[in-house]
Protein backbone atom coordinates (compact mmCIF):
# COMPACT_ATOMS: atom_id res chain seq x y z
CA UNK A 1 0.00 0.00 0.00
CA UNK A 2 1.54 3.34 -1.03
CA UNK A 3 1.65 6.17 1.47
CA UNK A 4 -0.65 9.16 1.11
CA UNK A 5 1.66 11.29 3.22
CA UNK A 6 5.36 10.66 3.67
CA UNK A 7 8.43 12.50 5.00
CA UNK A 8 11.99 11.20 4.61
CA UNK A 9 14.87 12.74 6.53
CA UNK A 10 12.92 15.98 6.62
CA UNK A 11 14.42 19.16 8.02
CA UNK A 12 12.34 22.35 7.96
CA UNK A 13 12.49 25.71 9.65
CA UNK A 14 12.70 29.45 9.28
CA UNK A 15 15.37 31.73 7.85
CA UNK A 16 17.46 28.76 6.79
CA UNK A 17 17.65 27.41 10.36
CA UNK A 18 15.95 24.05 10.90
CA UNK A 19 13.33 23.87 13.67
CA UNK A 20 12.92 20.13 13.08
CA UNK A 21 15.24 17.61 11.52
CA UNK A 22 15.57 13.90 10.77
CA UNK A 23 11.80 13.37 10.51
CA UNK A 24 10.82 10.17 8.71
CA UNK A 25 7.29 8.80 8.78
CA UNK A 26 4.49 7.71 6.47
CA UNK A 27 0.74 7.10 6.57
CA UNK A 28 -1.26 5.16 4.02
CA UNK A 29 -4.96 5.20 3.17
CA UNK A 30 -7.20 4.85 6.21
CA UNK A 31 -4.33 5.35 8.65
CA UNK A 32 -4.09 7.81 11.51
CA UNK A 33 -0.94 9.32 12.98
CA UNK A 34 -0.78 11.20 16.28
CA UNK A 35 2.03 13.74 16.54
CA UNK A 36 3.18 14.26 20.11
CA UNK A 37 5.61 16.86 21.33
CA UNK A 38 6.05 19.81 23.67
CA UNK A 39 5.07 23.35 22.74
CA UNK A 40 7.79 24.62 20.42
CA UNK A 41 8.82 21.05 19.69
CA UNK A 42 8.18 21.40 15.96
CA UNK A 43 4.65 20.07 15.41
CA UNK A 44 3.42 23.21 13.66
CA UNK A 45 6.65 23.45 11.66
CA UNK A 46 6.13 19.86 10.48
CA UNK A 47 2.56 20.68 9.45
CA UNK A 48 3.66 23.77 7.57
CA UNK A 49 6.10 21.63 5.66
CA UNK A 50 3.40 19.05 4.93
CA UNK A 51 1.00 21.66 3.50
CA UNK A 52 3.79 23.18 1.42
CA UNK A 53 4.10 26.45 3.31
CA UNK A 54 7.73 25.67 4.21
CA UNK A 55 10.12 24.15 1.70
CA UNK A 56 12.25 21.31 3.11
CA UNK A 57 15.76 22.38 4.11
CA UNK A 58 16.77 18.74 3.79
CA UNK A 59 15.05 15.49 2.93
CA UNK A 60 11.69 15.29 1.22
CA UNK A 61 7.93 15.50 1.73
CA UNK A 62 5.32 13.81 -0.42
CA UNK A 63 1.59 14.28 0.00
CA UNK A 64 -1.12 12.85 -2.25
CA UNK A 65 -3.02 15.78 -3.70
CA UNK A 66 -3.48 18.90 -1.65
CA UNK A 67 -3.93 18.20 2.07
CA UNK A 68 -6.70 19.79 4.11
CA UNK A 69 -5.23 21.71 7.04
CA UNK A 70 -7.27 22.46 10.14
CA UNK A 71 -5.44 24.88 12.41
CA UNK A 72 -6.38 25.63 15.99
CA UNK A 73 -9.54 27.72 15.96
CA UNK A 74 -7.91 30.60 17.83
CA UNK A 75 -5.69 31.14 14.81
CA UNK A 76 -8.73 32.05 12.75
CA UNK A 77 -10.17 35.57 12.69
CA UNK A 78 -13.14 35.42 15.04
CA UNK A 79 -14.12 39.01 14.22
CA UNK A 80 -14.33 38.29 10.49
CA UNK A 81 -17.97 38.53 9.33
CA UNK A 82 -18.61 35.05 7.93
CA UNK A 83 -21.19 32.40 8.74
CA UNK A 84 -20.49 28.72 9.41
CA UNK A 85 -21.77 27.97 5.90
CA UNK A 86 -19.42 30.55 4.36
CA UNK A 87 -16.45 28.98 6.14
CA UNK A 88 -17.38 25.45 5.06
CA UNK A 89 -17.84 26.67 1.47
CA UNK A 90 -14.25 28.00 1.50
CA UNK A 91 -13.16 24.38 1.12
CA UNK A 92 -14.40 24.49 -2.48
CA UNK A 93 -11.57 26.89 -3.32
CA UNK A 94 -9.29 23.86 -3.48
CA UNK A 95 -11.19 22.38 -6.41
CA UNK A 96 -12.70 25.30 -8.32
CA UNK A 97 -11.30 28.43 -10.00
CA UNK A 98 -10.61 31.08 -7.37
CA UNK A 99 -11.98 33.95 -9.46
CA UNK A 100 -15.50 32.49 -9.75
CA UNK A 101 -18.16 33.21 -7.12
CA UNK A 102 -19.34 30.41 -4.85
CA UNK A 103 -21.49 28.05 -6.94
CA UNK A 104 -24.76 26.48 -5.85
CA UNK A 105 -23.10 23.05 -5.84
CA UNK A 106 -20.41 24.37 -3.48
CA UNK A 107 -23.04 25.72 -1.11
CA UNK A 108 -24.86 22.38 -1.20
CA UNK A 109 -21.60 20.56 -0.43
CA UNK A 110 -20.95 22.97 2.45
CA UNK A 111 -24.45 22.44 3.85
CA UNK A 112 -23.97 18.67 3.58
CA UNK A 113 -20.62 18.87 5.36
CA UNK A 114 -22.15 20.93 8.17
CA UNK A 115 -24.85 18.30 8.51
CA UNK A 116 -22.16 15.65 8.75
CA UNK A 117 -20.49 17.42 11.67
CA UNK A 118 -23.89 18.02 13.29
CA UNK A 119 -24.08 21.76 12.75
CA UNK A 120 -26.75 22.14 10.06
CA UNK A 121 -28.80 24.26 12.47
CA UNK A 122 -25.92 26.71 12.86
CA UNK A 123 -25.27 27.22 9.13
CA UNK A 124 -26.18 30.90 9.26
CA UNK A 125 -24.59 31.59 12.64
CA UNK A 126 -21.57 33.86 12.60
CA UNK A 127 -18.41 31.77 13.01
CA UNK A 128 -17.10 33.91 15.88
CA UNK A 129 -20.34 33.41 17.81
CA UNK A 130 -19.98 29.60 17.92
CA UNK A 131 -18.43 27.68 20.82
CA UNK A 132 -14.85 26.42 20.53
CA UNK A 133 -16.00 22.88 19.78
CA UNK A 134 -18.51 24.05 17.19
CA UNK A 135 -15.87 26.19 15.50
CA UNK A 136 -13.56 23.18 15.30
CA UNK A 137 -16.34 21.17 13.67
CA UNK A 138 -16.96 23.96 11.13
CA UNK A 139 -13.28 23.86 10.19
CA UNK A 140 -13.61 20.09 9.79
CA UNK A 141 -16.62 20.70 7.53
CA UNK A 142 -14.40 22.99 5.42
CA UNK A 143 -11.86 20.15 5.17
CA UNK A 144 -14.64 17.77 4.09
CA UNK A 145 -15.73 20.15 1.31
CA UNK A 146 -12.11 20.26 0.19
CA UNK A 147 -12.35 16.49 -0.49
CA UNK A 148 -8.68 15.98 0.41
CA UNK A 149 -7.17 12.53 0.76
CA UNK A 150 -4.95 13.75 3.61
CA UNK A 151 -6.22 15.70 6.62
CA UNK A 152 -3.78 17.50 8.91
CA UNK A 153 -5.22 18.75 12.18
CA UNK A 154 -3.43 20.87 14.77
CA UNK A 155 -4.72 19.98 18.25
CA UNK A 156 -8.36 19.57 17.20
CA UNK A 157 -9.46 18.43 20.65
CA UNK A 158 -7.97 21.34 22.60
CA UNK A 159 -10.72 23.17 24.47
CA UNK A 160 -13.46 21.13 22.80
CA UNK A 161 -16.64 20.18 24.68
CA UNK A 162 -17.37 16.43 25.13
CA UNK A 163 -20.24 16.44 22.61
CA UNK A 164 -18.04 17.94 19.92
CA UNK A 165 -15.18 15.56 20.79
CA UNK A 166 -17.51 12.57 20.44
CA UNK A 167 -18.84 13.82 17.12
CA UNK A 168 -15.29 14.35 15.86
CA UNK A 169 -14.24 10.86 16.94
CA UNK A 170 -17.12 9.40 14.96
CA UNK A 171 -16.22 11.54 11.96
CA UNK A 172 -12.56 10.47 12.10
CA UNK A 173 -13.68 6.82 12.07
CA UNK A 174 -15.81 7.51 9.00
CA UNK A 175 -12.96 9.31 7.26
CA UNK A 176 -10.63 6.39 7.95
CA UNK A 177 -13.13 3.97 6.46
CA UNK A 178 -13.28 6.22 3.37
CA UNK A 179 -9.53 5.69 2.95
CA UNK A 180 -8.26 9.08 4.04
CA UNK A 181 -5.04 9.54 5.99
CA UNK A 182 -5.29 11.68 9.12
CA UNK A 183 -2.37 13.35 10.91
CA UNK A 184 -3.25 14.94 14.24
CA UNK A 185 -1.11 16.97 16.63
CA UNK A 186 -2.12 16.40 20.23
CA UNK A 187 -0.92 16.82 23.78
CA UNK A 188 -3.07 13.93 24.95
CA UNK A 189 -0.74 10.97 25.39
CA UNK A 190 -3.63 8.66 26.34
CA UNK A 191 -5.62 9.61 23.22
CA UNK A 192 -2.55 9.04 21.06
CA UNK A 193 -2.71 5.35 21.96
CA UNK A 194 -5.89 5.04 19.87
CA UNK A 195 -4.08 6.06 16.68
CA UNK A 196 -2.45 3.63 14.25
CA UNK A 197 0.94 5.30 14.63
CA UNK A 198 2.50 7.87 16.88
CA UNK A 199 5.23 10.32 15.92
CA UNK A 200 7.17 11.87 18.82
CA UNK A 201 8.88 15.18 18.04
CA UNK A 202 11.18 17.37 20.07
CA UNK A 203 13.09 19.43 17.51
CA UNK A 204 14.04 16.10 15.98
CA UNK A 205 12.17 12.83 15.58
CA UNK A 206 12.37 10.94 18.87
CA UNK A 207 10.34 7.93 17.74
CA UNK A 208 7.76 6.71 15.24
CA UNK A 209 5.75 3.52 15.36
CA UNK A 210 2.81 1.71 16.87
CA UNK A 211 1.75 3.44 20.08
CA UNK A 212 1.89 0.32 22.24
CA UNK A 213 5.50 -0.30 21.31
CA UNK A 214 6.61 3.29 20.97
CA UNK A 215 5.28 5.18 23.99
CA UNK A 216 7.79 4.01 26.57
CA UNK A 217 8.88 6.09 29.52
CA UNK A 218 12.23 6.74 27.81
CA UNK A 219 10.56 8.01 24.65
CA UNK A 220 8.10 10.20 26.55
CA UNK A 221 10.84 11.72 28.66
CA UNK A 222 12.96 12.39 25.59
CA UNK A 223 9.94 13.95 23.89
CA UNK A 224 8.65 16.15 26.68
CA UNK A 225 11.71 16.46 28.95
CA UNK A 226 10.49 18.41 32.00
CA UNK A 227 6.98 18.80 30.57
CA UNK A 228 5.99 15.19 31.27
CA UNK A 229 4.68 13.68 34.48
CA UNK A 230 4.80 9.89 34.64
CA UNK A 231 1.90 8.80 36.81
CA UNK A 232 2.38 5.09 36.84
CA UNK A 233 4.86 2.55 35.64
CA UNK A 234 4.17 -1.15 35.83
CA UNK A 235 4.18 -4.05 33.44
CA UNK A 236 1.43 -2.43 31.37
CA UNK A 237 1.64 0.67 29.23
CA UNK A 238 3.19 3.77 30.73
CA UNK A 239 0.61 6.32 31.87
CA UNK A 240 1.84 9.84 31.44
CA UNK A 241 0.49 13.36 31.33
CA UNK A 242 1.97 16.07 29.16
CA UNK A 243 1.97 19.39 30.97
CA UNK A 244 0.55 21.93 28.55
CA UNK A 245 1.71 25.50 28.42
CA UNK A 246 -0.60 27.07 25.88
CA UNK A 247 0.04 30.65 24.98
CA UNK A 248 -3.02 32.83 25.23
CA UNK B 1 -38.47 74.71 -0.54
CA UNK B 2 -36.78 76.65 -3.37
CA UNK B 3 -34.09 77.56 -0.84
CA UNK B 4 -33.45 73.89 -0.13
CA UNK B 5 -33.33 73.06 -3.84
CA UNK B 6 -30.89 75.90 -4.39
CA UNK B 7 -28.83 74.74 -1.40
CA UNK B 8 -28.62 71.26 -2.90
CA UNK B 9 -28.11 72.15 -6.56
CA UNK B 10 -26.06 75.32 -6.39
CA UNK B 11 -22.67 73.65 -5.75
CA UNK B 12 -23.07 71.51 -8.86
CA UNK B 13 -24.44 73.96 -11.40
CA UNK B 14 -21.00 74.70 -12.82
CA UNK B 15 -18.86 72.27 -14.78
CA UNK B 16 -16.23 72.47 -12.07
CA UNK B 17 -18.74 71.40 -9.43
CA UNK B 18 -20.11 68.60 -11.59
CA UNK B 19 -16.65 67.19 -12.31
CA UNK B 20 -15.75 67.43 -8.62
CA UNK B 21 -18.95 65.57 -7.74
CA UNK B 22 -18.22 62.82 -10.27
CA UNK B 23 -14.60 62.52 -9.11
CA UNK B 24 -15.53 62.25 -5.45
CA UNK B 25 -18.37 59.78 -6.05
CA UNK B 26 -16.22 57.49 -8.20
CA UNK B 27 -13.16 57.55 -5.95
CA UNK B 28 -15.26 57.20 -2.79
CA UNK B 29 -17.21 54.24 -4.16
CA UNK B 30 -14.11 52.16 -4.94
CA UNK B 31 -12.02 53.42 -2.01
CA UNK B 32 -14.77 52.78 0.53
CA UNK B 33 -15.29 49.24 -0.76
CA UNK B 34 -11.59 48.42 -0.99
CA UNK B 35 -10.98 49.86 2.46
CA UNK B 36 -12.67 46.90 4.16
CA UNK B 37 -9.87 44.63 2.97
CA UNK B 38 -7.20 47.21 3.81
CA UNK B 39 -8.31 47.20 7.43
CA UNK B 40 -8.95 43.46 7.54
CA UNK B 41 -5.43 42.71 6.29
CA UNK B 42 -3.93 45.25 8.71
CA UNK B 43 -2.58 47.36 5.85
CA UNK B 44 -3.63 50.83 7.02
CA UNK B 45 -0.02 51.74 7.84
CA UNK B 46 1.19 50.20 4.60
CA UNK B 47 -1.39 52.18 2.62
CA UNK B 48 -0.40 55.39 4.39
CA UNK B 49 3.23 54.67 3.58
CA UNK B 50 2.44 54.12 -0.09
CA UNK B 51 0.38 57.33 -0.14
CA UNK B 52 3.22 59.38 1.32
CA UNK B 53 5.86 57.58 -0.70
CA UNK B 54 4.34 58.64 -3.99
CA UNK B 55 4.96 62.37 -3.37
CA UNK B 56 8.29 62.58 -5.27
CA UNK B 57 6.64 60.88 -8.23
CA UNK B 58 3.82 63.43 -8.19
CA UNK B 59 6.18 66.38 -7.89
CA UNK B 60 8.45 65.00 -10.62
CA UNK B 61 5.42 64.54 -12.88
CA UNK B 62 4.37 68.15 -12.23
CA UNK B 63 7.93 69.31 -13.03
CA UNK B 64 8.25 67.29 -16.22
CA UNK B 65 4.69 67.93 -17.32
CA UNK B 66 3.45 64.33 -17.57
CA UNK B 67 0.13 63.16 -16.08
CA UNK B 68 0.19 63.07 -12.28
CA UNK B 69 -1.29 59.57 -12.40
CA UNK B 70 1.85 58.25 -14.07
CA UNK B 71 4.04 60.08 -11.58
CA UNK B 72 2.02 58.71 -8.66
CA UNK B 73 2.28 55.13 -9.91
CA UNK B 74 6.02 55.51 -10.46
CA UNK B 75 6.41 56.98 -6.96
CA UNK B 76 4.50 54.09 -5.41
CA UNK B 77 6.59 51.56 -7.32
CA UNK B 78 9.84 53.15 -6.10
CA UNK B 79 8.54 53.41 -2.50
CA UNK B 80 7.43 49.76 -2.52
CA UNK B 81 10.82 48.68 -3.91
CA UNK B 82 12.67 50.64 -1.22
CA UNK B 83 10.48 49.23 1.55
CA UNK B 84 11.05 45.71 0.21
CA UNK B 85 14.81 46.17 -0.09
CA UNK B 86 15.16 47.71 3.38
CA UNK B 87 12.83 45.12 4.92
CA UNK B 88 15.01 42.25 3.67
CA UNK B 89 17.57 43.16 6.33
CA UNK B 90 16.25 41.34 9.41
CA UNK B 91 18.27 43.66 11.68
CA UNK B 92 16.18 46.62 10.48
CA UNK B 93 12.68 45.11 10.58
CA UNK B 94 9.75 45.86 8.31
CA UNK B 95 8.24 48.69 10.37
CA UNK B 96 11.49 50.61 10.70
CA UNK B 97 12.36 49.94 7.06
CA UNK B 98 8.98 51.29 5.94
CA UNK B 99 9.30 54.38 8.13
CA UNK B 100 12.81 55.16 6.86
CA UNK B 101 11.94 54.55 3.20
CA UNK B 102 8.75 56.62 3.35
CA UNK B 103 10.37 59.50 5.22
CA UNK B 104 13.15 59.46 2.67
CA UNK B 105 10.62 59.61 -0.16
CA UNK B 106 8.79 62.50 1.53
CA UNK B 107 12.11 64.31 1.96
CA UNK B 108 12.93 63.78 -1.71
CA UNK B 109 9.47 65.06 -2.60
CA UNK B 110 10.12 68.17 -0.50
CA UNK B 111 13.46 68.81 -2.20
CA UNK B 112 11.87 68.50 -5.65
CA UNK B 113 8.93 70.65 -4.56
CA UNK B 114 11.29 73.51 -3.71
CA UNK B 115 12.63 73.57 -7.27
CA UNK B 116 12.09 77.01 -8.86
CA UNK B 117 10.46 75.50 -11.95
CA UNK B 118 7.64 73.80 -10.05
CA UNK B 119 4.19 74.91 -11.10
CA UNK B 120 2.25 76.46 -8.19
CA UNK B 121 0.53 73.18 -7.32
CA UNK B 122 2.38 71.88 -4.27
CA UNK B 123 -0.55 72.65 -1.98
CA UNK B 124 -2.82 70.80 -4.36
CA UNK B 125 -0.48 67.81 -4.39
CA UNK B 126 -0.36 67.70 -0.60
CA UNK B 127 -3.97 68.45 0.26
CA UNK B 128 -5.78 67.76 -3.02
CA UNK B 129 -8.50 69.64 -4.80
CA UNK B 130 -11.43 67.79 -6.35
CA UNK B 131 -12.51 71.07 -7.97
CA UNK B 132 -9.52 70.82 -10.30
CA UNK B 133 -10.65 67.44 -11.71
CA UNK B 134 -10.40 67.31 -15.50
CA UNK B 135 -11.96 64.98 -18.04
CA UNK B 136 -8.92 62.70 -18.03
CA UNK B 137 -9.05 62.50 -14.22
CA UNK B 138 -12.67 61.37 -14.43
CA UNK B 139 -11.75 58.83 -17.08
CA UNK B 140 -9.04 57.44 -14.77
CA UNK B 141 -11.48 57.32 -11.83
CA UNK B 142 -14.14 55.66 -13.98
CA UNK B 143 -11.64 53.10 -15.25
CA UNK B 144 -10.56 52.42 -11.67
CA UNK B 145 -14.14 51.81 -10.58
CA UNK B 146 -14.77 49.35 -13.42
CA UNK B 147 -11.45 47.49 -13.31
CA UNK B 148 -11.08 47.73 -9.54
CA UNK B 149 -14.65 46.52 -9.06
CA UNK B 150 -14.03 43.54 -11.34
CA UNK B 151 -10.78 42.75 -9.52
CA UNK B 152 -12.50 42.94 -6.14
CA UNK B 153 -15.25 40.61 -7.36
CA UNK B 154 -12.70 38.12 -8.71
CA UNK B 155 -10.54 38.30 -5.59
CA UNK B 156 -13.43 38.09 -3.14
CA UNK B 157 -13.09 34.41 -2.22
CA UNK B 158 -9.27 34.38 -1.95
CA UNK B 159 -9.29 37.58 0.10
CA UNK B 160 -11.91 36.15 2.47
CA UNK B 161 -10.13 32.81 2.82
CA UNK B 162 -6.73 34.39 3.55
CA UNK B 163 -8.17 37.02 5.90
CA UNK B 164 -10.11 34.40 7.84
CA UNK B 165 -7.46 31.69 8.16
CA UNK B 166 -4.10 32.48 6.62
CA UNK B 167 -2.55 29.12 7.55
CA UNK B 168 -5.31 27.02 6.01
CA UNK B 169 -5.51 29.21 2.91
CA UNK B 170 -2.26 27.72 1.65
CA UNK B 171 -3.74 24.22 1.80
CA UNK B 172 -6.66 25.52 -0.25
CA UNK B 173 -4.19 26.30 -3.03
CA UNK B 174 -3.94 30.04 -2.39
CA UNK B 175 -0.63 31.89 -2.39
CA UNK B 176 -1.17 34.15 0.62
CA UNK B 177 1.66 36.43 -0.48
CA UNK B 178 0.24 36.74 -3.98
CA UNK B 179 -3.22 37.57 -2.62
CA UNK B 180 -1.73 40.29 -0.41
CA UNK B 181 0.31 41.69 -3.30
CA UNK B 182 -2.80 41.77 -5.49
CA UNK B 183 -4.57 43.73 -2.74
CA UNK B 184 -1.63 46.12 -2.44
CA UNK B 185 -1.72 46.61 -6.21
CA UNK B 186 -5.36 47.64 -5.98
CA UNK B 187 -4.52 49.96 -3.10
CA UNK B 188 -1.67 51.52 -5.08
CA UNK B 189 -3.88 52.09 -8.13
CA UNK B 190 -6.61 53.63 -5.98
CA UNK B 191 -4.15 55.92 -4.20
CA UNK B 192 -2.60 57.05 -7.48
CA UNK B 193 -6.02 58.02 -8.84
CA UNK B 194 -7.53 59.38 -5.61
CA UNK B 195 -4.48 61.45 -4.66
CA UNK B 196 -5.38 64.06 -7.26
CA UNK B 197 -8.67 64.80 -5.53
CA UNK B 198 -7.68 64.36 -1.92
CA UNK B 199 -3.97 65.03 -1.95
CA UNK B 200 -0.96 63.20 -0.69
CA UNK B 201 -1.66 63.76 2.99
CA UNK B 202 -5.43 63.20 3.04
CA UNK B 203 -5.98 60.42 0.51
CA UNK B 204 -5.79 57.71 3.14
CA UNK B 205 -9.12 58.94 4.53
CA UNK B 206 -11.04 57.47 1.60
CA UNK B 207 -9.55 54.04 2.24
CA UNK B 208 -9.58 53.82 6.01
CA UNK B 209 -12.46 55.96 7.30
CA UNK B 210 -15.40 54.21 5.54
CA UNK B 211 -14.57 50.69 6.78
CA UNK B 212 -14.07 52.03 10.29
CA UNK B 213 -17.63 53.41 10.03
CA UNK B 214 -19.27 50.17 8.85
CA UNK B 215 -17.10 47.28 9.97
CA UNK B 216 -18.85 46.68 13.29
CA UNK B 217 -22.26 46.72 11.63
CA UNK B 218 -21.76 44.46 8.60
CA UNK B 219 -22.71 40.80 8.71
CA UNK B 220 -20.74 39.77 5.60
CA UNK B 221 -17.66 41.05 3.77
CA UNK B 222 -19.83 41.95 0.76
CA UNK B 223 -22.11 44.08 2.93
CA UNK B 224 -19.10 45.72 4.57
CA UNK B 225 -17.77 46.63 1.12
CA UNK B 226 -21.12 47.94 -0.16
CA UNK B 227 -21.69 49.80 3.10
CA UNK B 228 -18.19 51.27 3.01
CA UNK B 229 -18.68 52.47 -0.55
CA UNK B 230 -22.07 53.99 0.31
CA UNK B 231 -20.78 55.74 3.43
CA UNK B 232 -17.81 57.10 1.51
CA UNK B 233 -20.03 58.48 -1.28
CA UNK B 234 -22.45 60.13 1.17
CA UNK B 235 -19.62 61.58 3.27
CA UNK B 236 -17.73 62.70 0.18
CA UNK B 237 -20.75 64.55 -1.23
CA UNK B 238 -21.44 66.05 2.20
CA UNK B 239 -17.84 67.25 2.22
CA UNK B 240 -18.36 68.99 -1.12
CA UNK B 241 -21.49 70.72 0.20
CA UNK B 242 -19.58 71.85 3.28
CA UNK B 243 -16.75 73.09 1.10
CA UNK B 244 -19.08 75.14 -1.09
CA UNK B 245 -21.35 76.61 1.55
CA UNK B 246 -18.68 77.19 4.22
CA UNK B 247 -16.07 78.24 1.65
CA UNK B 248 -13.40 75.84 2.88
CA UNK B 249 -10.89 73.73 0.92
CA UNK B 250 -12.69 70.93 -0.91
CA UNK B 251 -10.10 68.17 -0.43
CA UNK B 252 -9.76 68.79 3.28
CA UNK B 253 -13.53 69.14 3.65
CA UNK B 254 -14.12 65.73 2.03
CA UNK B 255 -11.42 64.12 4.18
CA UNK B 256 -12.94 65.63 7.33
CA UNK B 257 -16.43 64.43 6.38
CA UNK B 258 -15.06 60.91 5.85
CA UNK B 259 -13.36 60.94 9.27
CA UNK B 260 -16.53 62.29 10.89
CA UNK B 261 -18.49 59.41 9.36
CA UNK B 262 -15.90 57.00 10.75
CA UNK B 263 -16.35 58.46 14.23
CA UNK B 264 -20.14 58.24 14.07
CA UNK B 265 -20.13 54.71 12.67
CA UNK B 266 -17.63 53.47 15.24
CA UNK B 267 -19.61 55.05 18.08
CA UNK B 268 -22.90 53.40 17.09
CA UNK B 269 -23.53 50.08 18.86
CA UNK B 270 -23.58 47.01 16.58
CA UNK B 271 -26.92 46.00 15.09
CA UNK B 272 -27.56 43.12 17.49
CA UNK B 273 -27.02 45.33 20.51
CA UNK B 274 -29.31 48.04 19.09
CA UNK B 275 -32.10 45.46 18.61
CA UNK B 276 -31.52 44.29 22.17
CA UNK B 277 -31.79 47.85 23.45
CA UNK B 278 -35.03 48.39 21.50
CA UNK B 279 -36.42 45.17 23.00
CA UNK B 280 -35.55 46.38 26.49
CA UNK B 281 -37.26 49.70 25.83
CA UNK B 282 -40.42 47.98 24.60
CA UNK B 283 -40.49 45.75 27.66
CA UNK B 284 -39.83 48.58 30.05
CA UNK B 285 -42.88 49.36 32.21
CA UNK B 286 -44.66 52.68 31.86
Amino acid sequence: MSALVEARGLAAGYGGRPAIHDVTFAAGAGRTVAVLGPNGGGKTTLFRALVGELAPLAGSVRVAGRPAYVAQTERTRLDFPVSALDVAAMGALARSPWWLPVRGADRSAAAEALQRVGLEAEARTRFGALSGGQRQRVLLARALVQEAEVLILDEPFAGVDPASAERMDTLFAELRSEGRAIVVATHDVAAARDFDRVLCLNDRQVAFGEPARTLSRRVLEATYESEIVVLEEDDGPVRAVAVQHHEH
Amino acid sequence: MPDLVDFLLEPFRSGIGQRALAEVVLVAAIGGALGFWVLTFGLAYGAESLAHGLLPGLVAAALVGVPLLLGGLAGIAVAALLVWLAGRDERVGTDAATAVAVTGMLGLGGVLALAPDLPPRLGELLFGDPLSARAQDLAAAGGLVVLGGLALAALHRPLAAVAFDREAARSLGLGTGRVTIALLGLVAATLAVAVQGLGNLLVLAVLVAPPVAVRRHASTPARAMLGGGAVAVVAGVAGLYASYHLEIAAGASVALALCLAAGVGAALPPRGRRALARGRLRRAPG
